[in-house]
C-alpha cells in the first residue's frame, strides 16, 4: 500500500460518532462525519441528566 | 457537539447517507448522498422565525413527539449545524404551494427547488458508529398508546427535561396533573424471547435509577418504584447511585414483568404483580417503560455496502476480544453499533475503532488537516475596561427560573459595562460567534459570560475570545445556573437576586484582568506505559503502530498481568493465544522498548517532558524522557476470608476453579457444585460491584455442565448481571440445568464442613425458606480490587475513587484522562472490566495519548503563581506547602535564595500565596485586588 489518504468518514453523529471525529480531527486527519438525521448529537442530545453523577448531558 | 461544529477538520455532512464504498484500505471513494432540507445552509442563521410563522403544526421529534414543532424548524437551541430544516412530509409547498416561510427569511436561505446531491469523498479508512434503535413498544402488553399515563423512558427523559414539552414539570398526559406515584417497568423489549430480544440492554437499570432520582429531585413526596428481575449497576459508581437511590427512598419491587391495567375513570393505572406469596395490585398516577435498545435501522443495509457481518441479534459483529483481531481492512465499528452499551464504553469502544483507524492511517498524518488560525492578540494596555456581558438562557435552565431580561437591564447599570445581551445557547456555535462578533465590533477588552460552570465551559468561552483577538484570561465567567437557578429552582425571586449580585462581583472583577501569557512546551514524542498486562500491552503498542516510541514498564518479571492467569473465555477462545501474540508483539516491534521486573520509583517533570526512573530488583537504575504515561497498572484479585476458604480444601475462587477445569483436576467424586457470588463485595467497607463475576460464575457453570451433565451446579446470586449479550449465556445456564438461586445480603448463606464436603445454608427469598445444600465444591465469586493504585496516585499526582480505583476527570465523557495533564489510565486500575473492554480503553488512551504527543508544542496555564524577588526573604515556607513541586529556592548571590516558580508545574491552587509571609508571591488571574474588588462590590449597598 503505498500511503494512505489522511481523510477518514465516521458514519453516525451521535456521541460515539462525534468523539471519535474530535480525536482523530485533532491527532491530524480530516474527517467527514456523515450523519442521516438533519443535525448531530444522537440520543445523547435528548437526555436530561446522565448517571451516575446526574449531571447535565450537553 | 459544538467542538465538532467549530473544528477545521471536521466536516458535518448532515442528512446524509453512505450509498457507495469502492477501493481498498487506505484509498476508499465513498459516494455519499445529501437529502434535501430546503434550506441553504450557507444562508441560514437559525433564527427560528421561519418557524414563527409557519402555519403547520407537527409532533416533534426532539420531545419524542410530546410537543409540538413546525414543519420547518431547528431541531433544539443547541443543534449543529444549527440550521432550519423541512419535513417534506408536513411542509404545505408541496401540496398547496405555501409559502410563507420564504417571505419572512430574511436571509432568503428558503430553497424547495434544492434537489437530492450526489458526491464524492476520498478517505483512508471508514467508521462505522451508527448507535442503536430503541424497541418498539406500541405492540407489547404495556398498554402504550392505548393508555395515556404509560409513557417510554425516552419520554420521560424529555418530561423532566427543561427543555422538553412541560418545561421540566412532571405532568400527566391525561389531565396535566402532577403524578403522586411513578412506576418504571424494566425489561421492556429486553431480556425476554417474547419479544425476540434475549440480550441485556445493559443501560436501562442505570438510567431508570437516574430518572427517579431526578424526579425526587423535582418532586421529593412522588412515591417511585421501579419494578425489575435484576438491579444491573455494574459500572464505575452505579451500584453507589442505586445505595444512594434506596437511601433517598426509591423502591425497588423485584418481579417478572408485570401486568398493567388502567382505570378508565382516573386514568391511574394499576398494576399486578406477584410478590412471592401473592398476587399484589398497586394503583400509579404514572408508568415509565424502560425501553431496550435494538439494532439501528441501518445495520443490514450498511452491512452489505461495507461488507461487515452482522450477529444473532443484528448488531455488528465484534469478534471477542476485538480490537486485537484488527484485520487492517480499513472499516471498523464502535460503540453500540456492536451492543448496547453506556457512554463511557461508548466513547472507549468508538474510541477503540479511532485508535485502529489512527494506526491504520499513521503514516498520512497531518497530509490533509488544517490547524487552526487565530488573529494577532490585541493589546489591551493602557485602555479603560470595556465590559461586555453575555447572559444565558441555556434554554430554560436559568431562563425558567431567573429574570433574564431583568439581570440584562441590570448589567447596563454597572461600572465599566458596554454592552449587555442575553443569548438562548451561549456555548451554541451562533452564541459564540455572537460573542466574536460583539467583541470586534464593540471594541470590548474584557468580557462576562453569565452561564454554567467553568469546569467544563471556560475553556469554551476562552476559545471565543482567542478568536476575537483577545486575550483569553479577560474572560469572567459567572456560574448563575448551578449557583442560582439550580439550586433555587423553587424560590425564583432569591436566585434572580443572587444572580445579580454574582454579576455584579463578576464584572468588579472583570475590570481588573490584566492579560496572561501561557508558556509553551516542546512535547517529547515518547511514551510511558506502566503496567504490562492486557491493557498496558495493547496501549504500547498501538502507539507504537502510530509512530511512537515506547517504554513499557512491568514490575513482576514476565508480561501479561491478570490476563496469564486465564484459561478460556465466555466464547470458549483461548486467552493465552491472544497473550502470546501480544507477547512476541511486544519483543519484536523495535518502537518498544519493554522494561520487564522494573518499577518506577521517581517521576519528575510535566506533560510533555518527563522524567522517569525505574529500577529493577536488583536495584539496577534507569532514567527514561518522555512526554506522556499512560497507566495500567492493573487490578488484583481478593483473597477471600470468609466461607472457610483457606480452610477447607472444597473452598475455592472462580478463578481457581478454571485453573482446576482446564488442567483437568476436577476430583472425581465432585458432584455437587455450589458458587456464591458477590463475596467480600457489594457490602460496607467494600460497596461497588466487580462487573465481571456473574459472567465468570456462568462461564464456570457452562464448562462443569460441559464436564458432567449430571452435575449439580448452584448459584447463590444477589443480582445477576451478565449484562449485554452474556445474557445469552446465563439463560443457556438455565437450560443445562444449573441452578440460580437468590440471597439476599442481610441474610448471607452459612457455610459448614460437612465430612469431606461442605454443607451451605441460604435463606432464598423467592420460596421464603432456608435451604440446606450438599456440596462437593464451593466457589468463591471474588472482587477484583485496586492493586497498588494509592501508591502510583501519590507518585504520578493522580486522584483515586472512594473504592480505591483512579479517577478520571469525567466519568461520562473523559473516561482515560486524569487529573494530571499528559497522564492516561485505562485497564482495571480504573475498574474492574473484562479483558475485551480493559482492550477498548487501553487503545483509547493510547490515542488521546497520541493526540498530545502529535502536537508540536503545547500551551500551560498562565494563571500561575509569580514571586516578586524584591520581597521574598527565601524563607521557603511556600515550597514546603506547594503539592506539585513548583516552587524551589535558588541561590541569586552567595547566602541570598529567592523563591522560583516553576510556571509549567503550578496547578495555581495558592497554597503559597497564604503561606508567604511577605507577600511576596501573587496568584496570577486571582490577585488580592481582584478579590477584594469582586468582596467589595458584593458587600456595597448600592443597588
Amino acid at each position: 500500500m503505498s500511503n494512505p489518504v489522511g481523510a477518514v468518514l465516521v458514519i453516525g453523529g451521535g456521541i460515539g460518532g462525534i468523539q471519535a471525529s474530535l480525536d482523530l480531527a485533532s491527532l491530524g486527519f480530516r474527517v467527514y462525519l456523515v450523519e442521516s438525521k438533519p443535525q448531530i448529537g444522537g440520543r445523547m442530545a435528548q437526555l436530561d441528566k446522565t448517571f451516575p453523577t446526574v449531571e447535565c448531558s450537553i | 457537539m459544538s467542538d465538532a461544529g467549530r473544528h477545521p477538520n471536521i466536516r458535518i455532512l448532515s442528512n446524509s447517507e453512505v450509498v457507495e464504498v469502492e477501493g481498498e484500505p487506505g484509498a476508499f471513494t465513498v459516494t455519499i448522498v445529501r437529502h434535501p432540507r430546503y434550506v441553504e445552509e450557507e444562508l441560514c442563521t437559525g433564527c427560528g422565525t421561519c418557524s414563527t410563522y409557519c402555519p403547520i403544526s407537527i409532533p416533534n421529534p426532539y420531545d419524542e413527539n410530546l410537543g409540538p414543532t413546525k414543519a420547518i424548524s431547528v431541531w433544539c437551541p443547541q443543534a449543529v449545524p444549527k440550521k432550519a430544516y423541512v419535513d417534506r412530509n408536513a411542509c404545505q409547498y408541496f401540496v398547496g404551494k405555501c409559502t410563507l416561510c420564504i417571505a419572512v427569511c430574511k436571509n432568503k436561505a428558503i430553497n424547495f427547488a434544492q434537489k437530492r446531491k450526489r458526491g464524492k469523498v476520498q478517505v483512508g479508512a471508514i467508521l462505522v458508529a451508527t448507535g442503536y434503535g430503541l424497541f418498539d413498544v406500541s405492540h407489547g402488553p404495556w398498554g402504550y398508546g392505548e393508555f395515556k399515563n404509560v409513557v417510554t423512558s425516552m419520554e420521560y427523559e424529555r418530561i423532566t427535561n427543561a427543555s422538553g414539552p412541560t418545561a421540566g414539570e412532571i405532568l400527566r398526559r391525561s389531565d396535566g396533573v402532577v403524578p403522586d406515584r411513578i412506576a418504571w417497568i424494566q425489561c421492556v423489549g429486553s431480556r425476554s424471547f417474547d419479544f425476540g430480544r434475549s440480550y441485556c440492554s445493559a443501560f436501562c437499570c442505570t438510567y431508570a435509577i437516574k430518572q427517579a432520582m431526578v424526579t425526587k429531585d423535582h418532586h421529593p413526596d412522588i412515591d417511585t418504584v421501579i419494578f425489575h428481575m435484576d438491579v444491573r449497576t455494574f459500572g464505575k459508581g452505579f451500584e453507589d447511585l442505586y445505595n444512594r437511590a434506596k437511601k433517598r427512598g426509591i423502591k425497588f419491587v423485584r418481579s417478572r414483568i408485570p401486568v398493567l391495567r388502567e382505570d378508565p375513570e382516573t386514568k391511574d393505572i394499576v398494576i399486578s404483580y406477584y410478590d412471592g406469596e401473592r398476587l399484589v395490585r398497586e394503583r400509579f398516577g404514572m408508568v415509565v417503560l424502560s425501553v431496550g435498545a435494538v439494532p439501528a435501522a441501518d445495520n443490514l443495509k450498511l452491512s452489505r455496502l461495507l461488507g461487515l457481518e452482522l450477529n444473532e441479534h443484528g448488531f455488528f459483529k465484534a469478534p471477542s476480544l476485538y480490537p486485537l483481531d484488527g484485520d487492517r481492512k480499513g472499516v471498523y465499528v464502535g460503540g453500540c453499533a456492536v451492543a448496547p452499551m453506556d457512554v463511557p464504553d461508548t466513547i472507549c469502544s468508538a474510541g477503540a475503532a479511532a485508535s485502529e483507524v489512527a494506526e491504520l492511517l499513521a503514516p498520512s498524518r497531518g497530509t490533509l488537516s488544517v490547524k487552526k488560525e487565530y488573529p494577532p492578540e490585541r493589546s489591551v494596555e493602557g485602555e479603560e475596561p470595556k465590559i461586555g456581558v453575555f447572559i444565558c438562557h441555556c434554554g430554560s435552565n436559568i431562563a425558567g427560573v431567573i429574570e433574564v431580561k431583568d439581570l440584562v437591564d441590570y448589567a447596563w447599570t454597572l461600572e465599566g459595562v458596554v454592552y449587555a445581551e442575553d443569548q438562548l445557547i451561549s456555548c451554541s456555535n451562533e452564541g459564540l460567534s455572537r460573542i466574536v462578533d460583539q467583541i470586534k465590533e464593540k471594541g470590548l477588552n474584557r468580557v462576562v459570560v453569565a452561564a454554567c460552570t467553568p469546569r467544563t465551559h471556560e475553556p469554551v468561552f476562552r476559545e471565543a475570545l482567542r478568536e476575537a483577538g483577545l486575550n483569553p484570561y479577560l474572560l469572567e465567567l459567572v456560574n448563575i445556573r448551578e449557583h442560582c437557578s439550580w439550586v433555587h429552582s423553587m424560590e425564583k425571586e432569591v436566585a434572580t437576586e443572587k444572580a445579580r449580585e454574582l454579576l455584579r462581583m463578576a464584572v468588579a472583577r472583570a475590570r481588573r484582568l490584566a492579560p496572561l501569557s501561557e508558556p509553551l512546551l516542546k512535547v517529547d514524542k515518547r511514551a510511558l506505559v506502566i503496567g504490562g498486562g492486557v491493557a498496558g500491552m495493547t496501549a504500547a503498542l498501538s502507539l507504537a503502530r502510530q509512530g511512537f516510541d515506547v517504554y513499557l514498564v512491568e514490575k513482576e518479571g514476565e508480561l501479561g498481568g491478570n490476563f496469564r492467569k486465564l484459561r478460556y473465555t465466555l466464547e470458549g477462545r483461548d486467552p493465552q493465544v491472544v497473550l502470546e501474540r501480544l507477547v512476541s508483539e511486544i519483543m519484536t516491534n523495535p518502537k518498544v522498548k519493554a522494561f520487564v521486573g522494573y518499577e518506577v520509583s521517581e517521576l519528575h517533570g510535566f506533560v510533555g517532558n518527563f522524567k522517569t526512573v525505574i529500577a529493577s530488583r536488583q536495584g539496577e537504575r534507569v532514567e527514561l524522557e518522555h512526554g506522556v504515561i499512560v497507566v495500567a497498572t492493573g487490578g488484583e484479585l481478593l483473597r477471600p476470608s470468609s466461607y472457610l476458604y483457606g480452610k477447607h480444601e472444597g473452598v475455592v475462587t472462580q478463578l481457581e476453579l478454571e485453573q482446576m477445569l482446564s488442567e483437568g483436576k476436577i476430583p472425581k467424586g465432585v458432584k455437587r457444585v455450589v458458587m456464591i457470588q458477590c463475596v467480600e463485595s457489594r457490602e460496607p467497607g467494600r460497596s461497588y460491584c466487580s462487573r465481571i463475576c456473574c459472567a465468570e460464575a456462568v462461564k464456570n457453570a457452562l464448562k462443569l455442565k460441559e464436564l458432567d451433565p449430571e452435575m449439580e451446579v448452584v448459584v447463590l446470586y444477589r443480582d445477576m448481571r451478565t449484562y449485554g449479550f452474556v445474557e445469552d449465556y446465563y439463560h443457556k445456564a438455565r437450560q443445562k440445568g444449573v441452578l440460580f438461586l437468590r440471597y439476599e445480603a442481610e441474610r448471607k448463606p452459612s457455610v459448614e464442613p460437612d465430612g469431606e464436603g461442605l454443607r451451605v445454608r441460604c435463606f432464598v427469598p423467592t420460596i421464603a425458606e432456608e435451604l440446606e445444600l450438599k456440596a462437593d465444591l464451593l466457589v468463591l465469586s471474588t472482587p477484583v480490587i485496586p492493586g497498588g493504585t494509592a501508591e502510583i496516585a501519590e507518585r504520578l499526582n493522580l486522584q483515586t475513587t472512594p473504592d480505591g480505583f483512579l479517577a478520571e476527570v469525567h466519568p461520562k465523557l473523559r473516561p482515560v484522562d486524569s487529573p494530571s495533564d499528559g497522564v492516561f489510565i485505562c485497564g482495571m486500575a480504573h475498574y474492574p472490566k473484562f479483558s475485551e473492554e480493559a482492550i477498548s480503553q487501553a487503545k483509547t488512551a493510547a490515542l488521546r495519548a497520541a493526540i498530545l504527543m502529535s502536537q508540536e508544542e503545547i500551551r500551560a496555564s498562565g494563571a500561575v503563581c509569580q514571586v516578586q524577588e524584591d520581597l521574598c526573604m527565601g524563607c521557603g515556607a511556600c515550597v514546603e506547602v506547594c503539592a506539585y513541586g513548583a516552587l524551589g529556592l535558588e541561590e541569586k548571590k552567595k547566602g541570598l535564595k529567592k523563591a522560583q516558580v516553576n510556571p509549567v508545574l503550578c496547578k495555581g491552587d495558592g497554597l503559597c500565596v497564604t503561606k508567604c509571609p511577605t507577600g511576596a508571591v501573587t496568584l496570577q488571574h486571582f490577585t488580592d485586588q481582584q478579590i477584594i474588588e469582586a468582596i467589595d462590590a458584593l458587600t456595597e449597598t448600592k443597588d
